[in-house]
């Protein structure tokens, strides 16, 4: 995330870290989690589900905030994040 | 505030009977749409069901009319419809529907000298095949035909017993002859009315199934708001009420709504017999019809003639084993309606050749008189 | 959402019919993702969900009824609205919200919309509007883009389409709305206030449907997505005669209306209940 200057609290602020769950064999492979994860954090996997869809993979899972936005813009209920573990490696 | 139920003795037409019927027999959900000749069932309704805690709404058309009572009835609700020809036509998707899902309801249909807008004002019997097959698909039907004002009252409340006891819209199939004759109407006291309510669901919500059959081929009815989280779809579907496209849960979802009724023939068939004892002639009536029929079976029998009549107060589920057992020994079958050989066409079929079958019919718009059927019965046999 | 550490469950499950997914909407369609809103919307609002009844009509978005884990009404094409008017003046109690396509509350169901919204019904209605008849393959449909191709329209559809919000504006909906399923957040507070709000209220929700639609007008899904993202112009309170929906010139997403007036059954019970009735000449 590019900011003019650090921001003040950016020492305070914990920022939220969070895991991906993808329910493989709900995937229709539209690709809409990859295309708007907003930290880049999902790819195609190279694996078929049951229906022979491509499901998204965590690349980056270190990346994610736990936003959600993969598991409300899914069509399908195939993709959910939960909070983060607190000893879970801090990312970028 | 008038009670429900208005004992004591009126002189009413069969449209406000109807109502009153209704009434007595627990309806409290009326979705309506003016048609001539049944506007009057709705008026009464208009004016009779806020006061008893019902729901009277005029929709925008009757199907809508029809759509509107069958959500009224899964949410709990005793609930009918009245119209005329044209509106039934438009309600045929929704009665399938109805059948369908199994949901309870009664359709009046008074009917009008048809096709098309026809006579408005003035009677026939030409629905009757409507009545049995208008929906699309393979099901059964039950369809009364009331011959009076008293009739029509008592036959409302059946057809709510009988909607409640089988799950499925009930059809009045009266006319403009019964919906606006003027005659006295007994009402009796509450306690003597016998109303019958839907089977409910019970037992643990997480295991229902919506549409897992008790012994006699009814289920269950879960109202929305239990919380047992039904689905009730018109899509052929199982037991859970689920969506199943295959050939085998059409049979057996087909199967069971069709035999709910075939199995229960002798509860729901109800006919009226007069002097057929040792009729040689026998004359199939219904609705005002029959009324001149009665007429004409004691004419003729003055006349020599060995005449009487079996009177369809449930014209659907069609009487099949009667009329086969009667064309042993009769000579022949008259049937009289209002339409140019509906109903006939049945009693031909069950007379299965044993005995002719002729047919007194009209197209709609006149009363056949007891003189014309007479005139039939001597030339015919 | 909650802190359980390793679920596995999907958070909406509980109310999702699991037992039927993966659900019929094709790879890509946006019916899943408004109806996932809906069901994050009920959760939100804090309504009885044992009293809550989802009926939909026939289409793509009607199949939607199919999964919600509560009761539900499969309907006929164009007359959910009227099974549900009958469904709610019958039990007030229940929330009644209705979940179907463009072709069947607009289309066949056209009818039935206006004359809900006039009423002031008390019902929540989500339009799914995928620009087309899904279910039966991609034909036009009263919202369908002036020229685009549609399995009846090989050469463009030369109908204007309806403006959804302007058309239930002028019926009388008291709540109207229109998002597209990329402002989830915004189409999920938006479902949620149209569930607590008391009269007819209204949700069109713009969603892609790649296999009728987007094949046949040049739109992958991705493609529809990014048209929602650069086309849509938020305008929350426009009137609803300047609310546009043309993929060249703007979509005008926002709550465009939300006033009370009295519903239908208050109006009824104010009315009809229980002082002296209209029997006066009637009287038998």
């Amino acid at each position: 995330m590019k900011c003019w200057r650090v921001p003040l609290d950016a020492e305070e602020i914990q920022v939220s870290r969070g895991v991906v769950h993808i329910v493989e064999d709900r995937c229709k492979g539209c690709g809409y989690c990859i295309e708007y994860c907003p930290r880049d954090v999902l790819e195609f996997s190279r694996k078929f589900n049951s229906k022979g869809y491509h499901p998204p993979t965590a690349k980056k899972p270190e990346a994610c905030v736990n936003c959600h936005y993969c598991e409300i813009i899914c069509p399908d209920f195939a993709i959910f994040s939960v909070e983060a573990p607190v000893d879970a490696p801090q990312g970028a | 505030m008038k009670p429900a139920v208005l004992t004591g003795e009126h002189f009413i037409t069969g449209d406000v009977a109807c109502a009153e019927g209704a009434l007595a027999a627990g309806c409290r959900f009326f979705g309506a749409y003016p048609i001539t000749p049944a506007t009057e069932i709705a008026e009464h309704m208009a004016s009779r069901l806020p006061g008893v805690g019902g729901i009277f709404i005029q929709m925008e058309d009757e199907i809508a009319a029809m759509a509107s009572i069958l959500g009224a009835s899964c949410a709990g609700a005793k609930s009918m419809t009245a119209t005329s020809g044209p509106g039934f036509s438009l309600m045929m998707e929704n009665l399938g529907l109805g059948i369908c899902t199994e949901t309870p309801c009664v359709v009046v249909n008074v009917q009008r000298a048809g096709p098309s807008t026809g006579l408005p004002t003035l009677g026939a019997q030409g629905d009757m095949m409507q009545a049995r097959w208008g929906s699309h698909g393979h099901y059964e039907i039950i369809a009364l035909a009331p011959a009076s004002p008293q009739e029509i009252f008592h036959q409302t409340i059946m057809a709510f017993n009988l909607s409640e006891t089988y799950r499925l819209p009930v059809l009045i199939m009266a006319d403009e002859v019964i919906g606006h004759l003027s005659e006295r109407v007994i009402i009796p006291e509450a306690s003597a009315i016998k109303t019958v309510s839907r089977p409910r669901a019970k037992g643990r919500k997480d295991r229902f199934k919506p549409f897992q059959p008790g012994p006699d081929g009814v289920a269950p009815m879960a109202i929305a708001g239990e919380g047992y989280g039904i689905h009730v779809t018109g899509l052929t579907h199982d037991e859970k009420g689920y969506p199943v496209m295959t050939a085998e849960a059409q049979a057996a979802m087909v199967g069971r709504i069709t035999e709910k009724i075939t199995r229960n023939l002798d509860k729901i068939i109800q006919l009226e017999e007069y002097r057929l004892d040792d009729a040689e002639v026998v004359i199939v009536s219904y609705g005002a019809s029959a009324r001149s029929s009665l007429a004409a079976v004691d004419e003729a029998r003055e006349q020599g003639i060995k005449a009487g009549l079996l009177r369809l107060v449930t014209v659907w589920p069609f009487p099949e084993a009667r009329i086969r057992e009667l064309a042993k020994r009769a000579k022949g079958f008259v049937t009289v309606e209002l339409n140019l050989g509906q109903v006939h066409l049945e009693v031909e079929r069950c007379a299965g050749g044993a005995a002719p079958a002729v047919l007194v019919g009209h197209a709609g718009g006149a009363v056949i008189t007891p003189e014309r059927i007479i005139e039939t019965i001597r030339s015919a046999f | 959402m909650d802190k359980v550490k390793d679920r596995m469950e999907h958070p909406l499950d509980d109310l999702l019919r699991t037992d039927r997914i993966p659900h019929i909407w094709c790879s890509g369609c946006g019916i899943g993702t408004a109806f996932s809103s809906c069901l994050v919307a009920l959760k939100g609002s804090g309504v009885d969900l044992d009293k809550t009844v989802m009926v939909s009509g026939i289409g793509c978005s009607g199949r939607g009824a199919g999964y919600i884990r509560l009761d539900s009404y499969h309907t006929t094409h164009g007359r959910a609205i009227p099974f549900a008017t009958g469904m709610k003046l019958a039990n007030p109690e229940l929330n009644v919200i209705l979940f179907s396509g463009d072709g069947d509350l607009f289309a066949i169901g056209g009818n039935h919309f206006i004359h809900a919204a006039r009423r002031n019904v008390d019902l929540a209605v989500v339009c799914v509007n995928n620009l087309n008849y899904g279910m039966t393959g991609g034909q036009a449909a009263a919202t369908t883009p002036l020229m685009s191709k549609t399995t009846t329209t090989p050469l463009g559809s030369i109908e204007p389409p309806f403006n959804l919000p302007l058309l239930a504006y002028a019926a009388g909906a008291t709540y109207i709305a229109r998002w597209t399923v990329l402002h989830t957040r915004d189409l999920t507070k938006s479902i949620e206030e149209a569930v607590l709000h008391r009269g007819f209220a209204f949700i069109e929700v713009l969603a892609p449907c790649p296999t009728g639609y987007g094949r046949r007008n040049k739109q992958k899904p991705a493609d529809t997505l990014k048209l929602y993202q650069e086309r849509s112009i938020i305008r929350n309170s426009a009137h609803p005669a300047e609310v546009t929906l043309d993929f060249e010139q703007g979509v005008t997403l926002g709550k465009f209306v939300d006033y009370e007036r009295p519903t239908y059954t208050d109006a009824y019970d104010k009315i009809y209940r229980p002082q002296n009735l209209l029997d006066g000449d009637k009287a038998i």
